[in-house]
């Protein structure tokens, strides 16, 4: 068990699109499981990022003060830090607040269009950054992995060209939008 | 007295070539199948250089010159794809991606646009530049075609040829910079626009997703540039002599 590589994947202001590509692995996701244990998921049910995680698989842009302690975390605690698809690498739609102001996104969605309790939340969920930012501008990341969503051929390319201790290349296989 | 010879021999990359002294070293190139990448430039448009992707080297000259504005000179050694070209050409995507809002997953023209194409090919994987955001509007006053700013690369294609092939001249650049920026008429909406006809020529020779057809979904806006060839052979012009 403790050969194993780890890996965590992490959703941040991302519409679990990535994730879902993950699963889309399917059946090699059994395979996978052979050589990497998931330490860390959306569905693992453990609240704090591991001591130690080889592989991180980090989806969706910086959004909220939340993202930002998470992502200052992932990155002390892991040795290869992938962004994972167009959100993570470029900010992506969640950037589409930036020209505007969080104040003002805030005000539209709590306040102008509410039609009951008007009133933008102050606690228990994470407050908005003023803007969002992609990932490499906040960590130094490893592994760009464009695409909205990367496929799951590209994903699972990448994790066993990593397992093989090779450094992917991944220009000729993702692009922005696809 | 020593007949001045109209034609120029040079090498590309190592190559023996050769090209009258009218065209370009980007003509050249594509005559001998040698990829030079271009945004701005478009074959009967006329000549701008703004873009600066077609840079190239010619060993003994001090600065990089662009292809598409380069005239073959006897005896040039041109230098199509250094490493230092391709870094520069990739920083030049690069900032035009931190430059405007690209948001190419909900973009008409994903999957059909000339900007993320060289994105690829260039090798961008990400952009080294912070990105911009920057505030800009989209015109929707048109009752048959949308302007959206955010998309934007000012490569100028739309205004040249709405000025120099359909002699309408709607568009312009206002502003200088950082602030430029198109404008239909005397800066007015698109839709109140007195002198556009509407013959749809700017959307089609623009690169990205900035000009496209009202109602099109994600992803499928495929512009048409073929017009443009007929149009310039049947009509003897050559915008770029
Ligand atoms: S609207 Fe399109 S064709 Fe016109 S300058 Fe912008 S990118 Fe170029
Ligand atoms: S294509 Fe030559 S400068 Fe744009």
């Amino acid at each position: 068990m403790s050969e194993k590589v780890s890996v965590a994947t992490v959703w941040l202001d991302g519409c679990s699109g990535c994730h879902m590509s993950i699963f889309d692995m399917d059946e090699r996701l059994i395979e996978l499981a052979e050589h990497v244990e998931f330490v860390y998921t959306p569905l693992v049910d453990r609240k704090d990022y591991p001591e130690h995680v080889d592989i991180a698989l980090v989806e969706g842009a910086v959004s909220s003060e939340d993202d930002l302690n998470k992502i200052r975390k992932i990155r002390e605690h892991t040795t290869t830090l992938i962004a994972l698809g167009d959100c993570a690498v470029a900010g992506n739609i969640p950037t589409m607040r930036n020209p505007f102001g969080t104040d003002a996104i805030l005000e539209t969605g709590y306040i102008e269009t509410a039609t009951a309790g008007q009133q933008v939340p102050d606690s228990i969920i994470p407050r908005l950054l003023p803007v969002v930012r992609p990932i490499h501008e906040i960590v130094p990341v490893d592994i760009f992995m464009q695409g909205c969503p990367p496929s799951a051929d590209v994903i699972y390319f990448v994790i066993t060209e990593l397992l093989a201790g090779r450094k992917p290349k991944l220009n000729d296989k993702t692009r922005p939008g696809a | 007295m020593p007949v001045r010879s109209r034609v120029k021999t040079f090498t590309m990359d190592g190559q023996d070539v050769s090209g009258h002294e009218s065209e370009t070293i980007l003509e050249i190139a594509r005559q001998n199948d040698i990829d030079i990448p271009t945004l701005c430039q478009l074959d009967g448009l006329s000549i701008i250089g703004a873009c600066r992707l077609c840079l190239v080297e010619v060993v003994g000259w001090n600065k990089l010159v662009p292809a598409c504005a380069t005239y073959v000179e006897e005896g040039m050694e041109v230098v199509t794809n250094s490493e230092r070209l391709q870094n520069y050409r990739r920083m030049i995507i690069e900032m035009l991606f931190a430059e405007g809002n690209h948001v190419c997953s909900v973009c008409v023209s994903n999957g059909n646009c000339s900007l993320q194409y060289l994105a690829t090919k260039l090798g961008m994987d990400y952009v080294r530049y912070p990105y911009l955001n920057p505030d800009r509007t989209v015109d929707m006053s048109h009752e048959r075609f949308v302007m959206d700013h955010n998309r934007c690369i000012l490569c100028t294609r739309c205004v040249r040829v709405c000025d120099e092939i359909e002699g309408a001249h709607t568009w312009d650049v206002e502003g200088r910079g950082y602030k430029s920026h198109l404008i239909t008429d005397l800066d007015i909406p698109w839709g109140d626009s007195r002198t556009c006809t509407s013959c749809g020529k700017c959307m089609n020779v623009c690169p990205t997703g900035a000009i496209v057809e009202k109602g099109k979904p994600a992803g499928e806006m495929i512009k048409r540039r073929e017009f443009l060839g007929y149009l310039t052979k049947m009509r003897g012009v050559n915008n770029n002599e």
